[in-house]
């Protein structure tokens, strides 16, 4: 802060640091409402999903949770097939974008010639500012006939009929599906992980890496050896934070993945998440059950994201006590 | 003294946030809308479908007479939810509230606007209109059972027609839709394999790939050879895609334009429909498109304010009297004149507290 250079500045915090205790205290409670208000609507929010989605786990029981029925005609739901759609997509594109995050941040924290590092640490950035619609219609009108035409339609004409890999790769040739929506995830998740674990490479002390090469060690047995494993908990983090985006992702995934209930039987199989199934479903419900259904599925995606963030915290707390 | 301005500096921070916080709570409360007094905003809920008419409506309007209408297109189910909970004036549905429910919820209902669906395809080297289809070939296609364009189902009702060797991709809406409501109710009414799924705005579809909205069915017709889709007609007109002539209840292949729906809506009999409880499917006549349905307005029998009622009824009375031109250019169909002049007749039973109607149209 160079605000000290500035006299203006000067002059107006002397009259103010007369009362700066009345201030504080003004400002502690501030916070202190503003954070409790954040708390009190998370609980609200947790408290108000248990209630709507009650009716659905009164009628359907733990069934709920194992039944891959959604019938709206019927009125039978099961979370199954959205929860597998879920963990299947995020699992994906986590699989999809870690190597590319780690890629970007080790090029631009360790090899990158400084006149290119901020022309693509700025582009990183601008990928996720992005919205998510914008991925959407991207995805569907242009992603989706080139994936079709030059990735989809060769890895299928190629699989020997019979074998399990032919099983897996079956779908409709147009580009929707569960690896479609993969793809998209990892490239939205992909700017925030990246960010991440470049804050992490800088965070690495100076001394630690000129030792290392000091010992006569090349670059890549500095990133190997020493720079990878001492980010190594708070990377976990970073990825449990990618994987968190991806498990409430919503609209991007509408519009790519192909909206079938059910399981998944193939990567270019339609399938759906849980975020998915309720932007779709959610403003043209009208039965209890069905509203219900969807309130439990949020409540779902709610502990399972929590799960994850949880574990995020756990692991970047380890790595600060260290 | 830097600390001071580091302190202020998050002094206005935290102000900001909480300001923004307190902002974001006020939004808990409902949109006082069914209250608003007569001139001001009327507000509105509901079906997509027939939001950009409203809206071409209302901006004519306002411009005649100054009445300002504020249309939350939210979706069909949104609208019934909002005008049972009395948040707006009223509410629209593409799916018509069955007697039963409308009494309950001391409700009555309307039609507006006449919409239909139609099947679309993509097979190349064929045009619209070419294929021929029945509503149990339709329904054999959506059930799965028909896989193959050139299965000889399919070929028996195409003489001329090269059908190619190529699957059939089945596209469907994913997000609850009137359009879905409208298809799979046709569907349940003239195929009897049909009955295993049912009708309603999102149903357990047995095979093929959900697009969200017209335009992600669209889009995945467009983009796969041998799909078929359906849209609403003033989107297919719109953007011009290859339909299918359909047979209806006459036995005639029928194409999709304002005529056969026009035709639809004129032959059905709206005088058995109590609470306009009617879909137009597979209407009689020999011109009628067999997949057509109307829009409908939701309103409390009972209006708290008269005069709000009022202003949504003159707005509806305006709207038929002068917005048929409006609505042929959407590519939306118009009401048939009796069928006009019957609803008007029933806005007889929207009372005030002094149980007399609080609208009386203009005699014609």
């Amino acid at each position: 802060m160079t605000a000290a250079a500035d006299p203006g500045a000067m002059a107006a915090s002397r009259p103010r640091s007369a009362r700066g205790g009345g201030l504080d205290r003004l400002f502690e409670a501030m916070c202190f409402a503003a954070a409790t208000l954040l708390l009190t609507a998370l609980g609200g929010i947790v408290v108000s999903l248990m209630i709507g989605g009650w009716p659905a786990f009164a009628h359907f029981g733990f069934g709920f949770f194992i039944s891959s029925e959604w019938d709206p005609v019927q009125e039978i739901y099961g979370a199954a097939g959205a929860v597998t759609g879920t963990l299947v997509t995020a699992t994906l594109a986590l699989a999809l974008s870690l190597p590319l995050a780690l890629g970007v941040a080790i090029f631009l924290v360790e090899l990158c010639p400084p006149v290119l590092r901020r022309p693509i640490g700025t582009a990183v950035e601008l990928l996720a500012g992005i919205p998510s619609i914008v991925y959407g219609m991207w995805g569907l009108f242009v992603f989706a006939p080139w994936f079709a035409k030059t990735v989809q339609m060769p890895i299928m004409m190629s699989a020997q009929p019979g074998t399990v890999w032919e099983t897996i790769t079956t779908g409709v040739p147009n580009g929707a599906g569960i690896l479609s929506a993969s793809i998209i995830l990892a490239i939205m998740i992909l700017p925030f992980m990246a960010a991440t674990l470049r804050e992490l490479l800088l965070s690495i002390p100076p001394q630690v890496r000129e030792s290392a090469y000091g010992l006569g060690s090349t670059t890549f047995e500095v990133i190997r050896k020493v720079s990878l494993p001492y980010i190594r908990t708070g990377a976990i983090g970073a990825v449990m934070l990618g994987l968190g985006r991806a498990l409430g992702e919503t609209m991007a995934v509408t519009f790519i993945i192909g909206n079938a209930h059910g399981f998944p039987t193939s990567i270019f199989a339609s399938g759906s998440t849980i975020a998915s199934t309720i932007a779709n479903e959610f403003a043209e419900a009208t039965g209890v059950l069905h509203t219900a259904s969807l309130t439990a599925l949020g409540l779902v995606l709610f502990i399972i994201t929590f799960a994850v963030l949880a574990l995020a915290r756990i692991l970047i707390g380890r790595q600060a006590n260290l | 003294m830097v600390l001071g301005v580091k302190m202020f500096r998050k002094l206005v921070i935290g102000v900001a946030a909480c300001v923004a916080l307190a902002g974001c709570g006020n939004n808990d409360k409902p949109a006082d809308g069914a209250k608003a007094p007569a001139g001001a905003q009327i507000s509105g809920a509901g079906a997509t479908f027939p939001a950009p008419l409203y809206a071409k409506w209302a901006e004519a309007q306002k411009a005649e007479t100054g009445f300002a209408l504020n249309y939350q297109a939210i979706g069909s189910g949104g609208g019934i939810k909002q005008i049972k909970a009395k948040t707006v004036a009223f509410g629209a549905t593409d799916k018509p509230l069955k007697p039963e429910e409308l009494e309950a919820d001391g409700l009555v209902q309307f039609p507006t606007v006449i919409g239909g669906v139609v099947p679309i395809i993509n097979l190349p080297g064929v045009t619209g209109g070419q294929i021929k289809l029945t509503g149990s070939q339709l329904a054999d296609i959506y059930l799965g059972a028909i896989t193959k364009w050139n299965d000889p189902k399919l070929a028996a009702g195409n003489p001329g027609v090269a059908l190619p060797n190529l699957p059939i991709t089945v596209v469907h809406r994913s997000d609850g839709s009137g359009t879905s409501f409208l298809f799979t109710s046709y569907l349940s009414a003239v195929a009897p394999q049909w009955a295993k799924v049912g009708a309603n705005d999102a149903v357990k579809w047995p095979t093929g790939l959900g697009g969200k909205g017209n335009d992600g069915v669209a889009a995945y017709v467009k983009q796969t050879a041998g799909a078929i889709g359906y849209v609403e007609y003033a989107f297919a007109k719109q953007n011009q895609m290859a339909h299918v002539a359909l047979q209806n209840s006459a036995g005639q292949f029928v194409e999709p334009t304002a005529q056969s729906f026009a035709a639809a809506a004129a032959n059905a009999d709206w005088s058995k429909a109590p609470g306009f409880y009617l879909l137009l499917i597979n209407e009689p006549g020999a011109a009628s498109w067999p997949i057509t349905g109307a829009t409908f307005i939701l309103m409390h029998k009972t209006q708290a304010d008269p005069a709000v009622g009022k202003s949504v009824l003159g707005f509806f009375d305006w709207a038929y009297a002068k917005g048929d031109a409006a609505a042929d250019e959407l590519a939306y169909v118009p009401l048939p004149a009796d069928l006009k002049a019957r609803v008007r007749a029933s806005w007889s039973a929207i009372v005030g507290a002094d149980a007399k109607p609080v609208f009386t149209p203009a005699a014609p």
